[in-house]
Formats: structure tokens, C-alpha cells, sequence
């Protein structure tokens, strides 16, 4: 999915999957940190999400204060927000 | 959707406990001016607010708060860790101590819980932004009280950061209210709910 041009919606709908298979995965390791396995699955997930999270900001604007790009304007302000349901 | 930094937004370590300027600064936790109040005003307020730069500011305010809860929390947690029934009992600590060991857990200064009706979530942005204003100077008030009462320098030091960002609060709550009304009939700002009534002064 990754290698195919996403829209905003596609690639905001990866962006959800990728971030809750990691931060699900995280959940796991909380109480089982010497897991192998879920380790290197939670690094897999880790590295998905932050290449979705550049993309997305570079392209549709700033998901976090981190990702804000100071060119131009404030665009934080300007961002739709979730509940507004136009994200999609 | 949120995540967690696993840090303080400014540092508490405080050596000395005192169980006492505990129950007090509890107030600041799970009291009626309390930091979580304040949070849950503004991230609940920020839904019906129809202007999208008036709710980035109570998302990101009502976001800081929750730092501030954890702040105050962790000055109630340090000032209160590995206490002795004798320390408890000459503290008057005794009756939370009952209840809730040496946990946190929100409560006023003279022990009433937390209680959402100490804040509103009105739905008309005038009205919830003039409480969110009245709110930061409450919770001013209660700091520069516990400023009277504290003697302990690590326990002032994050007291008085958290008093200055109540008033950063304020100029912003000010800014976004004039943000809302420049949006409607400068001859009269507040004979209508901008959010459900039609040409209500709206520009």
C-alpha cells in the first residue's frame, strides 16, 4: 500500500491502521517486554508510521505542532479538525 | 487523538514532604478551579465553536492543562511519598489517608470531589469563552493562595509557573473572544447565540 499513490483519504486511512498496529502492539509490550517477535513488529510499525505522518504533513497539512511548516502562514489555525468530517 | 511525552512540561523536585501544603495544592488537582475542570471545559467546549482558529486555541490550551494536571499531581505525589502514620496523624492528613492511601485522586482542598458542574460547555461561544476567562482568574486566585501559605522554594518555583501560565491563558481567551466577535454586528456582541441563531449580527 505504501508504494501506491494514496489520495488524503487512502492516506489517511493508513495512517489510522498503521498508527493503531503500533501503539496496540506498544499495549502488548507493556507487559511483555522481552517478546522477540513483538519487538521487531512493533519496529516495523514504528517506521510505517513516522514515513505516513512525513507524507501526509508534507502534503495536507500539520497532524501535530511538530509537523508544523512555518513558510508562509500559521497553518496549525488553519488545519480542519477531526470532528469537523471533512478529513475524508 | 493524543500521545504522551514522558516528561514534565517544567520540573518538579521537591525534597521535603509536607502533607499539609498537599491537601492544599490537591485543590489545584480535583478542585472546583482545578486543572482537570479546566481541561475538560475547554476540549469539550471546542466542538460547538463554529470558528475553526477559536477552537485550535482550546484545543491547545485545554492540551496544556492536562500537563498541568499531571504537574500538580506530581507536587501532591512528592509531597506526600513514604509518610509515617505519626506524620500522618500530627498532619490532620489522616481522613484522605483513609480513603485513598497515599494515592492521588481528585479532590477539593476541604475534600469535595470532582464535579463537572464546577465548569459549563454552553454551546454559544461568547458565553463559553467570557467562563474560560472568569476560569484562568480563578485558578490565579488559588495559586497566588497557595503562594501566600508555601514557604518551600521547590514547591513555589512550579507553583509560580503555573500561576504565569494562567495569565498567558487569559490574554489568549481574551484574543480569541475578540477573534468570535469580530465576526458579528459590532453594535451588539451578545443578544444572540452566533452558533443557532440566523442573522443574528453574523457579518
Amino acid at each position: 500500500m505504501m508504494n501506491t499513490p494514496m489520495n488524503k483519504s487512502q492516506l489517511l486511512t493508513w495512517l489510522d491502521q498503521v498508527s493503531f498496529v503500533a501503539y496496540d502492539t506498544a499495549l502488548y509490550l507493556d507487559t511483555h517486554p522481552y517478546d522477540e517477535e513483538a519487538l521487531s513488529y512493533y519496529k516495523h510499525f514504528q517506521g510505517l508510521r513516522k514515513k505516513a505522518m512525513k507524507m501526509y504533513e508534507e502534503q495536507y497539512g500539520p497532524l501535530t505542532l511538530d509537523g508544523v511548516d512555518c513558510d508562509g502562514n500559521w497553518s496549525w489555525a488553519s488545519a480542519p479538525n477531526p470532528w469537523e468530517g471533512g478529513c475524508k | 487523538m493524543w500521545n504522551y511525552e514522558k516528561r514534565l512540561e517544567y520540573p518538579v523536585n521537591i525534597k521535603q514532604t509536607d502533607p499539609k501544603m498537599a491537601q492544599y495544592i490537591m485543590s489545584q488537582y480535583g478542585g472546583p478551579d482545578g486543572e482537570i475542570n479546566a481541561s475538560l471545559r475547554y476540549l469539550s467546549q471546542r466542538y460547538s465553536i463554529p470558528y475553526r482558529e477559536v477552537a485550535n486555541v482550546l484545543t491547545d490550551i485545554g492540551t496544556e492543562e492536562i500537563a498541568h494536571f499531571e504537574m500538580v499531581a506530581t507536587i501532591v505525589h512528592q509531597l506526600t511519598r513514604n509518610l509515617t502514620p505519626e506524620e500522618i496523624k500530627a498532619s490532620g492528613f489522616g481522613p484522605y489517608y483513609i480513603d485513598h492511601t497515599l494515592a492521588v485522586w481528585p479532590q477539593a482542598a476541604g475534600g469535595v470531589p470532582q464535579n463537572a458542574c464546577e465548569f459549563q460547555s454552553k454551546g454559544d461561544p461568547i458565553t463559553d469563552l467570557t467562563e474560560n476567562l472568569a476560569a484562568e482568574q480563578k485558578a490565579r486566585t488559588t495559586y497566588d493562595n497557595i503562594l501566600r501559605v508555601a514557604k518551600d522554594p521547590d514547591v513555589i518555583d512550579p507553583i509560580r509557573f503555573l500561576r504565569a501560565r494562567e495569565i498567558v491563558h487569559f490574554q489568549r481567551f481574551g484574543e480569541a473572544l475578540r477573534m468570535v466577535q469580530e465576526h458579528l454586528d459590532s453594535n451588539n456582541f451578545y443578544y444572540c447565540n452566533p452558533v443557532i441563531d440566523k442573522n443574528c449580527g453574523c457579518k
